[in-house]
């Protein structure tokens, strides 16, 4: 029992960190109907910069200021300059373009700060907490991870339903056109979606970072597991890319603590063709009739 | 108050507008009508900038349209209710006019206007807080109707409004467009594949067909001549 509760615990921890990077990918896709594949890239690199600022006797608050400030300046530029022209094209363009994106800034980084893994700090202790005697597979880093995911979500929640700016990114996303008739100037919520997005996906890399490292290909399977959340929830629905993130992360605990960590890829691939059987469009994704 | 001047607009090689002239007076209802096909809907989205021209222009005060982005269009007091009204479904009741008057209002005035179409049309109030979905289609074309009013715009260029609708319900809707007209000075430009009910309640009209304006004239001249009605407007 005691076993199956830290499998549960450290699965809600992963599975927040996936279901951040899912939750990154769901904006995009919602907003501009793109799969980010260079989404891996852009988390890589601004948590290299927050690395940077470590490395250079920063705070570990200073540094997460500078990953979260330079994902927002990198989802905005990307966007202006590199999707804007394909945006209209078709959908292959975009996929050429994102995954070209994402070489570039893996081969980048590796030019600039080398192939080697770097080890990054945790914000608080990793010693599991005890209870009753018993140690629990829950850190007070692990509690601090779940608590900024939880505080961005309410955040972004908050930001989509209840302002103004929400209303006019919403409206951009689900009607461009009549958006525009209605005067919201929708290439700057396309930038702001996508800068969004990356501030999300660059919480994502330093808080995965204490585990994985920093290095080039070190997000690879992070992005990975991020994917399938957001497809197992539906890639439509930001819920159901929380959600998706936490059944994977439970999922793959599971079957890492009770089969094999060899089977943890596995676990998710089978996770995923799983969920799509019964819900061909993920479990929160809209019917396809809707789309038009 | 709009001055639309050799009006060409393509889709490829074809065009679809070819050569339009028309003017739109001020505080008046002229309609624009034609059978499916004729240009029509190309020349309200020409207007409201969805489209480029390939030449001529569209004036509003004598400043040219057709260079402007849709979105600045607007500011200048240009609303555009387009064919089957463009009610985001995914939005409530309430958000969808809330979108329509951002750009304009603060949150207080914002609200009044929201009040006052609510008023204008009592069963979007009832539905306020329900998705756009839920609508039926003629509640959907009293809020794209009732979105486009809350910017208190001048010209109001509404796409078929009838299209799919009980005629009762298309009364109502053509009923209240000639109110607006006569109570706040509204200037509205209609385009309609139901001639009758157009002519009903226009000032001015004029018959779109197959990309240019075959007559125009006043409404009522319109609608009396026979041999036109059955020419063009098939009642």
């Amino acid at each position: 029992m005691v076993r199956f509760v830290n499998l549960t615990l450290a699965g809600i921890t992963s599975g927040m960190v996936f279901a951040t990077v899912a939750l990154a990918l769901v904006l995009i896709w919602r907003s501009t109907r793109i799969v980010n594949f260079a989404q891996g890239g852009m988390l890589m690199v601004t948590t290299f910069l927050a690395w940077t600022v470590v490395d250079a006797g920063g705070s570990y608050w200073v540094a997460l200021a500078a990953a979260l400030a330079s994902g927002l300046v990198l989802g905005a530029v990307i966007e202006r300059v590199v999707i804007r022209p394909v945006e209209d094209k078709p959908p292959l363009n975009a996929v050429i373009v994102t995954l070209g994106l994402f070489v570039l800034l893996q081969a980048g980084a590796g030019m600039v700060w080398g192939d080697t893994p770097h080890s990054y700090p945790p914000a608080f202790g990793i010693r599991g907490l005890s209870v009753g005697g018993t140690r629990l597979l829950l850190s007070p880093n692990d509690l601090f991870v779940i608590g900024a995911v939880g505080a961005v979500m309410i955040a972004l929640t908050v930001l989509f339903v209840r302002t103004d700016l929400g209303l006019r990114l919403r409206a951009a996303a689900f009607a461009p056109e009549i958006a525009r008739l209605l005067g919201v100037r929708v290439g700057r919520m396309l930038t702001l979606g996508w800068a969004l997005a990356a501030l999300v996906g660059s919480l994502a890399g330093v808080l995965i970072a204490p585990s994985v490292f920093v290095g080039p290909t070190q997000f690879d399977a992070v992005l990975v597991f991020g994917f399938t959340a957001a497809v197992i929830g539906g890639l439509d629905s930001p819920v159901g890319a929380v959600v998706g993130g936490l059944l994977l992360g439970c999922a793959l605990s599971y079957v890492s603590g009770y089969l094999s960590s060899d089977l943890v890829t596995l676990g998710a691939l089978a996770a995923l063709i799983a969920v799509l059987l019964v819900r061909p469009n993920g479990l929160f994704g809209a019917t396809t009739g809707r789309r038009v | 108050m709009l001055e639309v001047k050799d009006l060409v607009v393509a889709y490829g090689a074809e065009p679809a507008l070819d050569g339009v002239s028309l003017s739109v007076p001020d505080g008046a209802l002229t309609a624009v009508l034609g059978a499916n096909g004729a240009g029509k809907t190309t020349l309200l989205r020409t207007i409201s900038g969805l489209l480029r021209p390939r030449s001529g222009t569209a004036a509003l005060d004598g400043r040219d349209l057709t260079r402007l982005p849709a979105e600045e269009i607007v500011r200048l007091g240009v609303a555009h209710v387009p064919q089957s009204g463009g009610v985001i479904t995914e939005l409530t009741v309430e958000e969808n006019l809330r979108l329509g008057g951002l750009w304009r209002w603060r949150r207080g005035d914002l609200a009044r206007r929201i009040a006052a179409v609510y008023e204008l049309f009592p069963p979007l109030a009832d539905r306020r807080a329900r998705a756009a979905a839920a609508l039926s289609g003629g509640e959907r074309q009293m809020l794209a109707l009732g979105r486009a009013l809350v910017a208190e715009p001048r010209l109001l260029l509404v796409d078929e409004p009838s299209l799919g609708l009980a005629p009762r319900v298309v009364a109502q809707i053509m009923a209240v467009l000639r109110r607006l007209c006569d109570d706040t000075g509204l200037t509205v430009l209609l385009v309609e594949q139901n001639a009758r009910s157009a002519l009903s309640v226009a000032d001015r009209a004029l018959v779109l067909s197959l990309g240019s304006v075959a007559v125009a004239g006043e409404a009522a001249a319109l609608a009396a001549d026979d041999r036109l009605r059955h020419a063009y407007l098939g009642f």
